[in-house]
């Protein structure tokens, strides 16, 4: 008996998508295959490699270990929908002007990988370093470039994020000065 | 390559899962984070009739602290795991464990009590349950039941969980001594299997060790716990550091006697017996330099 495909909705960068679902397939199957997302890749289809790294919920997965079906109800942003919204722009940016990329199969994932990097700097306020990036890319393969520039074009993104914070910190700082010798 | 083909069910409690269990049997396979479960389908290694997906049931879920014991409910995440202030002061065991599995993305769905029922030997949730001494919480149409992690380990991907079970939680006594532990790990590349992986942890009373476990992963066939190497710490004043380098040199010789490796595809059993000496070495170190030294 082959088991009978599934109703499932799952919201695809932002849009609702009802599809019926064969229970086997994997979310990266179903995102290049059913809705012609080929922006995430599929490597090794294990685990090992990272290249088909996605969004579910807001957290960072391998779609090639999430069934479609089981993704039902859920949220799930591919690096489609975060090239659309902006969001990985400047690591897009230094990746390009780092040459951090060569074949560019594993670049969607890592890009993936990379936000996580920036974004828990951001929600720390700690100092990430390349030994850091190197420990949060340790997951996803590349098999081009060597790694020394994709750390490169990350670390480029935390020290401007860094520098960003500082100024925005400075400001509040001066206007909070400028404030109490008004009063 | 691609999975079989299977059904899929979500059922939103333990009394429908149990009915799906009961429905298919064998057949039936619980899936939760999937982060082994799902290779093994893609590679085609398993072809369960259903997959269970238990990720809906609300029993599973959660940490809580009540009554002197810390419950770690089935399905909470590696990656919840590591950022809990609960476990990292409760339990830091777990967390300078919680690192040193896979990677982030692996880490953000891949579920404690899967990696405590699929008994991978190379895991780190089975070797830090024996050294922490946690009951696991199993329930079936028929009730629950406590299994002490010491038991239910019986070998290569080998549980005491029945047929028609559910791992619904590990509990953990709360220490009333202070404790210090220290997790370490021996591994090619970042986030890979242990090549061979410590789990050690003590209790100071007047200064000195007391009730010390070391626990090793990816050295047998389920967590080993070297009773003999352990006790060598035991009485040991942890400020003395001759009495310390002594202790060090007798675990040491303790466990060549009481730990036989089993050889994986890279490490032969004696580079695995030395493997588990440095640790055992590294180990004592730190648990003799600060009370919660993380790895």
């Amino acid at each position: 008996m082959t088991p009978q495909p599934l109703e499932t909705t799952i919201i695809i960068n932002g849009r609702a998508v009802t599809r019926s679902i064969e229970p086997r397939q994997h979310l990266v199957d179903f995102l290049r295959d059913e809705l012609d997302l080929t922006g995430t890749h599929l490597g090794c289809e294990h685990g090992a490699c990272g290249a088909c790294t996605v969004q579910v919920d807001g957290l960072t997965v391998r779609g090639c270990l999430k069934l479609a079906v089981a993704c039902n109800g859920k949220t799930v942003n591919t690096i489609e929908g975060l090239t659309d919204s902006g969001e990985l722009a400047a690591l897009q940016k230094a990746f390009h002007e780092r040459n951090a990329l060569q074949c560019g199969f594993c670049t969607p994932g890592m890009l993936i990988t990379a936000l996580d990097v920036v974004r828990e700097q951001v929600n720390t306020k700690t100092v990430l370093g390349r030994d850091q990036i190197r420990e949060a890319i340790s997951g996803n393969y590349c098999r081009c470039t060597g790694y020394q520039s994709i750390v490169d074009a990350i670390e480029e993104v935390l020290v401007a994020q860094r520098g960003a914070a500082q100024v925005l910190s400075d400001a509040a700082e001066s206007i909070a000065q400028s404030a109490g010798a008004k009063v | 390559m691609k999975a079989p083909a299977f059904a899929y069910a979500r059922p939103n409690s333990l009394s429908a899962v149990f009915d799906l269990q009961d429905q298919y049997g064998a057949g039936a396979t619980l899936l939760a984070g999937g982060q082994s479960l799902l290779p093994s389908l893609n590679m085609r290694l398993s072809s369960p009739q259903i997959l269970i997906d238990i990720t809906a049931v609300p029993e599973l879920s959660g940490v809580t602290v009540s009554n002197g014991v810390l419950r770690i409910g089935a399905l909470t995440t590696h990656a919840q795991i590591a950022v809990s202030a609960d476990i990292r002061r409760y339990l830091p065991l777990l967390s300078q464990a919680a690192p040193h599995i896979a990677h982030p993305a692996i880490r953000n769905a891949g579920t404690f009590g899967g990696s405590i029922a699929m008994a991978d030997p190379a895991a780190e949730w089975p070797a830090c349950t024996v050294a922490l001494q946690a009951q696991l919480l199993l329930a079936s149409r028929g009730g629950q039941r406590r299994v002490k992690a010491s038991d239910f380990f019986r070998g290569l991907y080998d549980t005491a969980m029945q047929p028609g079970e559910v791992l619904l939680a590990a509990e953990f006594n709360l220490a009333t001594a202070p404790q210090r532990s220290v997790f370490l790990e021996l591994a090619r590349r970042n986030g890979d299997y242990a090549i061979v992986g410590l789990a050690a942890c003590t209790s100071l009373e007047a200064g000195r060790f007391v009730a010390t476990r070391l626990v090793f992963l990816g050295a047998a066939s389920k967590p080993f716990s070297a009773a003999g190497a352990a006790a060598a710490l035991n009485g040991v004043n942890a400020g003395d550091t001759e009495q310390i380098a002594l202790a060090t040199r007798v675990a040491q010789q303790t466990l060549s006697a009481e730990l036989q490796p089993n050889a994986d595809l890279y490490n032969s059993a004696a580079t695995k017996l030395h493997l588990a000496r440095v640790l055992t070495g590294r180990a004592i170190t730190a648990l003799a330099a600060s009370p919660r030294n993380a790895s």
